[in-house]
């Protein structure tokens, strides 16, 4: 059976030029550009949930970092104690103690200048009993080196009061931690709509083209040849939805950064950038957004592929 | 090659349609199967061609029982088997020489290696200015010489033609049917549905198989 099947009309002739391989699943159809939509739409949104989740898990890094390397000693005077006395004690033991890069303690003007918001200026401290404060900046981020001088100063200085911040820091990692689980949740969540929705255009790609399928079979295509041409139209379809949504995405936080930038000065800016950081991503989220949008790409091919291979084994002949 | 045994088949639970049917196929053999429209021609040839289960009976093909077939079994054995359809079942998104080529690249053979191959086979049943046109717009005789190239260019072993030359002149159906008798000389088992008295008569030497009432009846040719 390998000798050719005839050989009249073998006159030698230059071979046309046509098509020879186009995709053996149709690719532009209606059900085709609704699952391009749905898949931009769905990228789009776990780009920006992932986006959002690294940056409050940056900005927190970044507040409990800045906290963590300061803690502050309170002086609370009582009638009829040296305040300038107290805290020149305090500043005194607080030099020699163990991690601790600097001292600095609050004037008179500073702790003012702090309180004038609320108490108004012109404000005289030495008629209040307000505390005294005393900034320790610390080498490095470690708290435990404190313990020396806490009790340094609660036998030597009964009124001083040294907070660490660990509590602050702590209170803001359980709340970035909080939030990056409730992104993960919802990306997670999306990945499963995203899925759903492939589930269904692949249930109904392989209706469609009943007759494509059968006549595959017909010829002597196997199983795995037909669900990799399934696989193949649809991760065109997942490569465009998602480079639509990923682009759509990485726009959306490069203008955001550009904002951010652009109104880091304005009063309101500078809150913004003090609560959430710069709102920019770093090289290494917009890779991230990227590789969102490969796994969505080799995740719609993959998963048509799984279906189309259950539904075959499921068919008799 | 081929063997019914006693094969029956009904749909769902409605009359038998075809019963006791018993006849093989030998290798190199010609035959023809006949008999009146709604006999059972063509249900008969998609049992042959494995694309239905009878209800009773045995199949066995190529050796092969057809009940105990995996799918991948099943695979092997259709790329042994060439199948002409009474109605074409040409991919319409397809170029002609695209269908002509579908079975090759299923097999996932490359397209340079069987390129020369399929043009060859198009410009020999006339098809060469067509190769770039879709089914759509091909004649019906057209559409039948593709998907005719479509059963040969794998060379089967088996071919099942069903009314392979209902939609062309008698011209070239005398040559379409020359080029089913080259096939079956250079080792090819040929079956072809017609109901075509003069092309079974052109052929004297071919066994004819006569469907009717869900039986089989056979006539040897003359030198079957």
């Amino acid at each position: 059976m390998n000798e050719p099947i005839a050989e009249p009309m073998l006159a030698v002739e230059p071979e046309p030029a046509f098509e020879t391989h186009a995709p053996l699943i149709p690719g532009d159809s209606v059900a085709g550009r609704a699952l391009i939509v749905v898949i931009a739409i769905m990228t789009f949104l776990a780009c920006l949930t992932a986006g959002a989740a690294l940056l409050v898990a940056d900005a927190s890094q970044a507040w409990r970092s800045d906290v963590l390397r300061d803690a502050t000693i309170q002086v609370k005077p009582r009638a009829g104690d040296d305040v300038d006395g107290l805290v020149a004690k305090t500043v005194a033991i607080a030099g020699k103690a163990v991690g601790i890069e600097s001292v600095h303690a609050l004037t008179n003007a500073e702790s003012e200048k702090l309180l004038e918001p609320w108490l108004g200026a012109g404000l005289d401290l030495s008629e209040l009993p307000v505390p005294r404060l005393i900034l320790l900046k610390l080498r490095g981020r470690r708290g435990d080196d404190l313990t020396a001088l806490r009790k340094a100063l609660a036998s030597a200085v009964p009124e001083a009061d040294l907070d660490d911040h660990r509590v602050w820091a702590s209170r803001l990692g359980a709340m970035a931690g909080a939030v990056v689980t409730l992104a993960a949740a919802l990306f997670a969540l999306m990945i499963v709509a995203m899925g759903t929705a492939i589930g269904f255009a692949t249930r109904g790609a392989m209706a469609g083209n009943r007759e494509i399928v059968e006549v595959l079979h017909l010829v002597g295509a196997s199983d795995a040849f037909i669900a990799g041409e399934f696989q193949t139209h649809f991760r065109r379809l997942g490569f465009r939805g998602a480079t639509i949504g990923g682009l759509a995405a990485i726009a959306f936080f490069a203008i955001a950064a550009f904002l951010s930038f652009w109104s880091a000065h304005s009063p309101g800016g500078a809150e913004m950038a003090a609560m959430f950081g710069s709102f920019a991503l770093p090289l290494s989220g917009y890779l991230a957004l990227v590789v969102v949008c490969a796994a969505v790409t080799l995740l719609t091919g993959f998963l048509s592929r799984a279906i189309v291979m259950r539904h075959l084994r499921s068919l008799s002949r | 090659m081929l063997r019914f045994e006693n094969v029956g088949l009904r749909y769902g639970m409605g009359p038998e349609v075809l019963g006791d049917i018993n006849f093989s196929v030998a290798p190199q053999s010609f035959q023809f199967l006949t008999g009146p429209s709604g006999a059972g021609k063509t249900t008969l040839m998609r049992l042959m061609l494995l694309s239905l289960k009878p209800t009773r009976g045995t199949i066995h093909v190529f050796g092969r029982d057809s009940s105990g077939l995996t799918k991948n079994d099943l695979t092997a054995l259709r790329r042994r088997i060439g199948a002409v359809f009474q109605d074409f079942r040409l991919l319409d998104h397809l170029t002609t020489y695209e269908n002509v080529a579908l079975p090759l690249r299923a097999m996932g053979r490359e397209e340079s290696g069987y390129r020369a191959e399929v043009v060859e086979l198009l410009r020999w049943v006339g098809l060469g200015d067509r190769m770039n046109a879709s089914p759509p717009v091909l004649s019906g005789g057209e559409k039948q010489r593709a998907a005719i190239a479509r059963a040969l260019i794998v060379r089967p072993e088996l071919l099942l033609a069903d009314e392979p030359t209902g939609n062309v002149d008698p011209g070239l159906a005398r040559r379409l049917l020359r080029l089913f008798v080259e096939l079956h000389r250079l080792g090819t088992a040929v079956v072809i549905a017609t109901h075509d008295l003069n092309l079974m008569d052109q052929f004297g030497f071919a066994r004819r198989l006569t469907v009717g009432d869900g039986k089989l009846k056979i006539l040897d040719g003359l030198a079957s």
